[in-house]
């Protein structure tokens, strides 16, 4: 997200929505498709797709919003007429293939391209499809078609241009009058209000809106519609539930009052016709007795007087419940996040940082030295306490869980599956374990590549699983853990299993394999599978096989200080652990002094530090040292002579020696003194001081001073 | 009438213009843009960084944000001088780019018209000073108006870094 800063705050809301409702649209989409049946989430993804055709139109991405829309009418039907004879997974596939158009042309708006996909061929085959459905379920009606036809018009009308012909709703009209709160957090509520309005345009005749200068930004329009609420006076053919339901698809809806206004009131009851079915909903609270005149009036012909209330109070009970449902389903938690921008919390934690500084600058301050002020370290104590949990928060902040990585696979899982003809479950564990963002970016695409890679290398077909003996479906689990400061995660198939055999047959082959064949172990055989080029797939497929990306995989999980390792047993499945830190930007560290400068040392690569006598140091005839320890020796790298260290230690008596690894290799370094272990938030070299040998970053220490990191692979 | 409008908005843009910080080292008065200039801050405790030229004093925690100090007395390759309480870090902008700058002491800001200011002389005739962009009078004293990209950026630092 930080390279969105200098965007638009519209079009990068527009992105974040939209991203986020395609991925909703995906999981409701995955979930109906396990229970085969639409009925729970025909509401969710119709919205969804009303939402993103409102917002693309309004930003006008042409494309996709006819795309949406085209779905939307899909689902309009579906949700209206409710046909007995539907192929969920045609839709479904149908559905998906639109969200990833969406997906595609969104990330190419984010990436500050236009988004030029053509959607015809989509469009094409959806209404193809829609006609189909309609021939088939004919017995459901004729006005149906009809009713989307002009439904079509009216869109399409707006979508050539906005301007209204008001004489279309002359007649069959009823003036509403709209109430409208936006959620707290959401901002921009003037151009939320016009969205409104816009929205509106499409259906109704809009008579007046209160505050009036919505879209004149220099104003304090916001504010008002903050606390006053946006207000909106228009005319329309619709019946009320159908004028809310519109209206409730407004982004950040807080709260919505929707009544038909006094002065039309007497009008409008008579002109009510037929649609008795739609006027029963309304705002239960405020509007009450109104209503109450309008329904006895409007359902005088359909319902016997003395069931109505009956009938009233279930309605009533299931408009109030659907909304609830909604947001239930619509994700847990969804509501009450909100987006920041990656660089402010840099900033904050920078500010922390800051703080915690200060504040031992002013509780250990010599000045205090030799007073007696026991109410000041009370005091003192608790700023202390204060300022270690408002870091922890902070540091808590940039922790994202992986849950949402996790649900994309469901949706890989499935497209492979149906591509190889394998039937596969996914089982996710531990999806709410908490990574910091950086890494979860970092970690998506190694994931994706190693569950492909289960599921065509691993995971048998079905005969040939039913011949073993195994279930006929597939099993894959996706399981995160945390422990300590690292997070694991582990991917298991209960497929074929690595063949060691090949695996070292090919090593040998590709002259991979150094060591005499029968000295490796299984693990070591496993690993090969990790080295670039090595496949034994024989044939390459469309997901996996060219013996590209094993490698990267590995690469791109060292990258965020990751390992992995793989287990198999033939004929039960293989499992790959991947494990790697909670987050980069916090290490822990052994700080070490070297004359006036500190450095620190990752603890993940010391082995043990300890202080030598002159005796167990051999000089070689280059005048390199080396220690001889427990039978092994190691290279000493005095850290004051490799940088040019002014210090007083010299004498290696004096100071301390800290054993390091890095891929097998070891390096004693030699320092002044420890200093202590801590955890240290990594900060990278100013830019202006290009890359010094051996230091990754630096960090600030709870005393203002600055720290460097040293970069133990940059040592070697 | 457009006019007008174009002249009050170069105003208003151009406040800063013509106005330098100039600063002391040894006898000489040397003058940065001021809109190069973020903040002036005293001495502070600088931590060394291996590997650097040596005008390179190396990097300084300045609120959480840790910026490169260069010493501008050995930029300019004059003797080391201890610091002392006059001495002062000037902080400057330049590119998106944070730089301290040691000097001895700040002296203050000046306004000096772009007819005062004059070009170097050429650098064929002997003199040659690259950091210079201009030499700036104000009454009788001369300033010397320095090319702050010129400062931080050179061919010494891009070689050193190739041979790194």
């Amino acid at each position: 997200m930080s390279d969105n800063t200098g965007r638009e705050p519209m079009l990068e809301m527009f992105i974040f929505e939209t991203f986020q409702l395609v991925d909703q649209l995906e999981q409701s989409l995955l979930d109906s498709e396990k229970e085969s049946s639409f009925e729970a989430s025909i509401n969710e993804i119709f919205r969804i797709m009303h939402t993103i055709k409102g917002s693309a139109a309004m930003m006008l991405y042409d494309n996709i919003s006819s795309l949406a829309h085209s779905i939307e009418d899909l689902f309009y039907y579906l949700r209206e007429k409710k046909p007995s004879t539907i192929d969920s997974t045609k839709i479904i596939d149908i559905v998906l293939d639109g969200a990833d158009f969406i997906k595609n042309e969104t990330t190419k708006i984010q990436n500050g391209l236009d988004p030029d996909g053509d959607e015809a061929h989509l469009v094409n085959m959806i209404n193809n499809y829609l006609d189909s459905l309609k021939s088939i379920n004919n017995d459901s009606g004729k006005n149906t078609k009809e009713e989307n036809e002009s439904r079509e018009e009216n869109e399409q009308k707006y979508y050539i241009s906005s301007k209204k012909t008001s004489d279309k709703f002359d007649s069959d009209y009823y003036k509403y009058e709209a109430l409208l709160f936006f959620d707290d957090e959401c901002e921009m509520e003037n151009i939320r209000a016009f969205s409104v309005i816009h929205d509106l345009e499409e259906v109704a005749d809009i008579i007046s809106y209160y505050p009036e200068d919505v879209m004149n930004s220099e104003n304090d329009s916001d504010e008002k519609i903050r606390k006053d609420g946006f207000k909106v006076v228009f005319k329309t053919n619709l019946g009320i539930s159908e004028v809310k339901d519109r209206l409730s698809h407004t982004l950040f809806l807080k709260s919505l009052d929707v009544y038909i206004t006094d002065d039309m009131f007497q009008e409008s009851i008579k002109e009510i016709p037929d649609n008795s079915d739609n006027n029963v909903e309304s705002d239960p609270l405020l509007k009450k007795q109104r209503i109450n005149i309008e329904l006895s009036e409007t359902v005088e012909n359909a319902y016997p007087k003395e069931n109505y209330d009956k009938d009233k109070v279930n309605e009533m009970s299931e408009s109030q419940n659907i909304p609830k449902k909604e947001h239930v389903s619509s994700g847990s938690g969804k509501q009450s996040v909100i987006s920041v921008n990656i660089s402010k919390l840099d900033m904050l934690m920078d500010l922390v940082g800051e703080l915690v500084i200060s504040e031992a600058m002013v509780t250990q301050n010599p000045d205090l030295k030799g007073l007696q002020i026991d109410n000041f370290y009370k005091a003192a104590r608790q700023l202390n306490k204060i300022t270690k949990e408002l870091q922890d928060t902070v540091m808590s902040i940039r922790m994202v869980p992986l849950s949402m990585t996790f649900q994309k696979m469901n949706r890989i899982v499935r497209d492979m599956g149906k591509k190889l003809n394998k039937s596969v479950v996914l089982e996710i564990i531990g999806e709410e374990t908490e990574v910091d963002k950086n890494i979860i970016e970092r970690i998506s695409d190694p994931l994706i590549h190693l569950i492909r890679n289960s599921i065509d290398h691993g995971i048998e077909e079905e005969n040939e699983r039913v011949a073993k003996g195994k279930p006929p479906y597939g099993k894959l689990t996706l399981e995160a853990k945390n422990t300590g400061g690292d997070v694991w995660i582990i991917v298991k198939d209960d497929g074929r299993g690595l063949d060691k055999d090949k695996i070292l047959k090919r090593a040998v082959e590709n002259g991979l394999a150094i060591k005499p064949e029968s000295e490796y172990t299984d693990k070591e055989i496993y690993s090969f599978i990790f080295l670039p080029g090595f496949s034994t797939k024989e044939k390459v497929t469309e997901f996996s096989g060219r013996g590209v990306g094993m490698d990267i995989v590995i690469k791109n999980i060292q990258t965020v200080g990751g390992t992995v390792q793989v287990d198999s047993i033939p004929g039960q499945g293989t499992i790959l652990y991947i494990k790697f830190p909670l987050t980069l930007a916090i290490i822990d560290g052994m700080t070490v002094a070297v004359g006036k400068t500190r450095y620190t040392i990752p603890t993940i690569s010391i082995k043990e530090s300890f202080r030598v006598k002159n005796e167990a140091i051999i000089q070689d005839t280059e005048g390199n040292e080396l220690i001889m320890l427990r039978g092994e020796c190691y290279p000493v790298l005095r850290l004051h002579s490799f940088y040019k260290i002014k210090t007083e230690i010299t004498d290696i008596n004096d100071g301390i020696v800290i054993m390091v690894e890095n891929d097998a290799k070891t390096i004693c370094i030699f320092a002044d003194a420890l200093l202590g272990e801590q955890q240290v938030v990594v900060k990278a070299l100013p830019k202006y001081i290009k890359k010094v040998t051996g230091i990754s970053g630096c960090t600030l220490l709870g005393d203002g001073n600055i720290s460097l990191i040293l970069d133990i692979a940059g040592l070697f | 009438m457009a006019e007008i409008l174009d002249n009050i908005l170069e105003l208003e843009e151009d406040t800063q213009k013509g106005k330098f910080l100039t600063f002391v080292i040894g006898n000489e008065v040397y003058g940065i843009e001021i809109k190069f200039v973020t903040e002036i801050i005293g001495i502070q405790l600088i931590t060394e960084v291996p590997e650097l030229p040596d005008y390179v004093r190396g990097i300084i925690n300045l609120r959480g944000k840790i910026i490169p100090v260069l010493d501008v007395r050995l930029r300019f390759k004059r003797e080391f001088k201890e610091y002392n309480d006059r001495t002062c870090i000037v902080v400057v902008d330049i590119k998106e780019l944070s730089v301290g700058l040691i000097v001895d002491s700040v002296a203050e800001v000046i306004s000096i018209s772009e007819n005062n200011i004059v070009e170097p002389p050429d650098s064929n005739t002997g003199f040659n000073n690259k950091y210079i962009k201009g030499i700036g009078k104000v009454g009788d004293e001369v300033k010397l108006l320095l090319d702050c990209n010129k400062l931080l950026n050179d061919d010494e630092c891009d070689n050193l870094s190739k041979i790194n």
